[in-house]
Parts: C-alpha cells; structure tokens; sequence
C-alpha cells in the first residue's frame, strides 16, 4: 500500500498529462523518499499494563509480546509532517521558478471547473495559464479545460478524498509551467478533507456557490478559516435560490477575518475582472 | 474520509523514522478541532497496518479538547464538538488548541 497519496489495491493515483491536441496517456505517479531522518530516541522503561489482544487467526499476531524486550520511542511528530515538508518544497520550487499556484477548493458542483473554462478563455490570451485537476475518477474536467484552450494535467486520486503534495508535485513536474504563469490546482470536491492537507499553493481560493446555501462557512469552518479568498460563485442564480448574501458575507467575515470576497458568475462573466485582476496582483514577474 | 491517509501517514511516519522495527503500539494525540474523527482513524487502523511493521499493533488515542477565545464576548470555552461555536451565539473566535494531529510515541519489540 502507497502510504504517501492514500491509494491501495486497485485504487491507483494516477496522472494524465493532456496536451492541447487531446492527447492523453496515463502515468503511475512516482514518490520521491527523502531519507530517513534518526532524532535521538529516549528510552523509557517498559510498562507493564497488561494489553489484551483479541482472537487473531493470522500467524503473524502469534508473535511473542514478551514486555520485556519492549521500548518506548518518543516520536512527537506532527502526522502530516511528511505532507508538510513536500508542500514547502513545492513551494520553494514555484518561488524559485517565479510560478503563482493558486489551490481552489469547494464542495462538489460548485463550478470550480466553469470558472477555470472562462478564466482560461479571457485570461489565457494574457498571461500563461495552467491548470492541475483533481478528480477521484474520470478525464471530464481535463478534457472541459483542454478545450477551452489551458494545458492541463488530470490526477485521478482513486480512494482519495483530496490532493496531496506528493501529488502536486508530481503534477508540476509533468506540466512544467514556465516562468510568470499562473497555475491553478482544481482540488477535489469536498469542503471537509482539501482544508488539512497543505500543497506548497502560494494561496487558497474557497469557492462557494449561492445554490448551495449560505450556511456553508458556520458548517465547514475549517475550510473558509484558511481562506485567502471567498468567490461566491453562481450568482447569476441570486434571484431563484434563497442564498442570504448578507448573512453569508458577515459568517465569512467572522470565520476568516483576513480573506477578501468576490462575487461572480462565470455564466454571464460578472465580476470576473475583479478576480482576474486580484490574479494579476499576485503573478510574478516571468524571470529572464 | 481523509482519516484513511491521514492513519497511512502515521504507519509511513512510523516506518521511515523505525526502519525494520517491530511496532506493538502506537500513540497518537489527535485534538478536538483537527479535524480528524478519532473513530475513523481506529477503524482504517487494523486495515492499513495490515503487512507492515505495525500490523498487530494497538492503537492509543489521546483526545485533546478544543481552546478557544471568543472574539465578541472575550471569553475562552471549550468548544462543544467538532465546530467551534462559543456559548454566546458568536463564530468570530480565535483557536487556542486542539488542532494537534501528533505521533507521541511508539512500543517497539
């Protein structure tokens, strides 16, 4: 089992690098293993609670649990450190390479993947743009972006319920974004799991659609807490849903005190000059 | 959901660090507003030591409560769940603890 991206059996990340003719050809993602780091071990001395054990029928749980060859080794490792480390290496790889990579997150349907289209479409012709998206299964998203004209790369998490860094990275390395441009990580469709996992992104993009609700940043604060910026999405839809703008702005507000909002739709294209320039203000000067 | 990898990481956090050990138990501190179901990680856990250095291994889980100051009422709580709410209606609040997610340490054979 792959413990870096979560995949186990059949359940296999896998990257598909989609050039703008169409072409698609799947790749096994490969994981970088940094070497081993030893800390210090402290010893402690051995306790002697007894443990139970239930009715195990494999024979490797016959070993001898014989207390007194057992030792305590203090770990006091944050869980995600590994996650942690890869992030900072991408980002430092993006610094270095002058790259923006933007980590859009939101529930499903939401329109992450509309956004990208029309962004890609009017922004495209501007600035180099690339997208890497982040699907359980299936080409849908890399294809709608492929065509509307973006070198894309699909990763397909399998079990996974989010991007991970060790994933981004291997994107990144497959579309290979030159110098000033923008990259946006399309994260997969989920308010809960992306929140946890940092992918070395420069910033975050919550996007919450008014179809949804307003009640999203009381129930999943986790997610907008970490917010750079808050799209509303779909707002084209205002007068058909019961979506309080106020009430969903103040909530944003009191969750995520230091995120901007912007409201768009990228249906009719409202307000779509507001988030291209905020893009803008933060891509880099390509280096020479 | 995101418990299945997180649980993966702790085996490939403990494998890296302990090479070729035999690991018999595992203790992790898992706070109130990680984000981590604590449950979640003790059902994927049998699952994803199966055929590593940890199958067989018990599970210890401390859970930490949650600390938070509440930005209105300038009070601090321990939030009742997941969600931090304070007990005066306001969601304006600052997190103190109980996002840990650690590894504390392992019984090695």
């Amino acid at each position: 089992m792959c413990a870096t991206c979560g995949c186990s059996g059949t359940a296999v990340v896998r990257l598909f690098p989609v050039d703008l003719a169409g072409a698609a050809g799947p790749r096994q993602h490969a994981h970088s293993h940094a070497d081993h780091e030893h800390e210090p071990h402290e010893h402690e001395p051995h306790e002697h609670e007894p443990h139970e054990h239930e009715p195990h029928e494999h024979e490797i749980h016959q070993r001898d649990h014989s207390v007194q060859d057992e030792r305590t080794v203090q770990l006091e490792q944050k869980v995600l450190a590994k996650n942690d480390r890869l992030a900072e290496q991408n980002r430092e790889w993006l610094r270095e390479r002058g790259v923006l990579a933007i980590n859009l997150m939101s529930s499903p349907g939401a329109g992450k993947t509309t956004l990208l289209e029309r962004t890609a479409r009017e922004l495209g012709t501007k600035m180099a743009f690339s997208v890497i998206e982040g699907d359980q299964a299936a080409m849908l998203d890399a294809e709608r972006i492929r065509a509307s004209g973006c070198h894309v790369v699909q990763i397909n998490t399998g079990a996974g319920c989010h991007l991970d860094a060790a994933m981004v990275a291997e994107g990144l390395r497959l579309l290979d974004p030159q110098s000033g441009s923008v990259v946006m990580i399309e994260n997969v469709g989920n308010l809960v799991c992306p929140a946890l996992f940092d992918l070395g992104e420069q910033a975050r993009v919550v996007l919450a659609s008014v179809t949804e609700g307003d009640d999203k940043p009381r129930k999943y604060p986790h997610m907008f807490r970490r917010a750079d910026l808050v799209l509303v999405s779909k707002t084209d839809l205002l007068p058909y849903v019961d979506f309080d703008s106020k009430r969903h702005a103040a909530d944003v507000r009191k969750t995520a005190p230091d995120a901007l909002m912007l409201q768009v739709s990228a249906a009719t294209g409202a307000g779509m000059n507001e988030w291209y320039a905020w893009l803008r203000r933060r891509t880099p000067v390509p280096h020479d | 959901m995101h418990e299945l990898a997180i649980t993966e990481s702790v085996v490939d956090a403990v494998t890296e660090r302990l090479p070729g050990a035999r690991v018999t138990c595992v203790r992790l501190e898992i706070g109130g507003l990680s984000g981590v179901v604590a449950d979640s990680v003790r059902f994927c856990f049998d699952l994803v030591t199966e055929g590593t250095n940890l199958e067989g291994a018990r599970l210890e889980i401390t859970e930490t409560a949650g600390q938070c100051h509440c930005r209105v009422c300038g009070s601090d709580f321990e939030p009742d769940g997941p969600i931090a709410i304070c007990p005066c209606g306001s969601i304006e609040i600052s997190v103190m603890a109980g996002e840990e997610l650690k590894i504390q340490s392992v019984q090695v054979a």
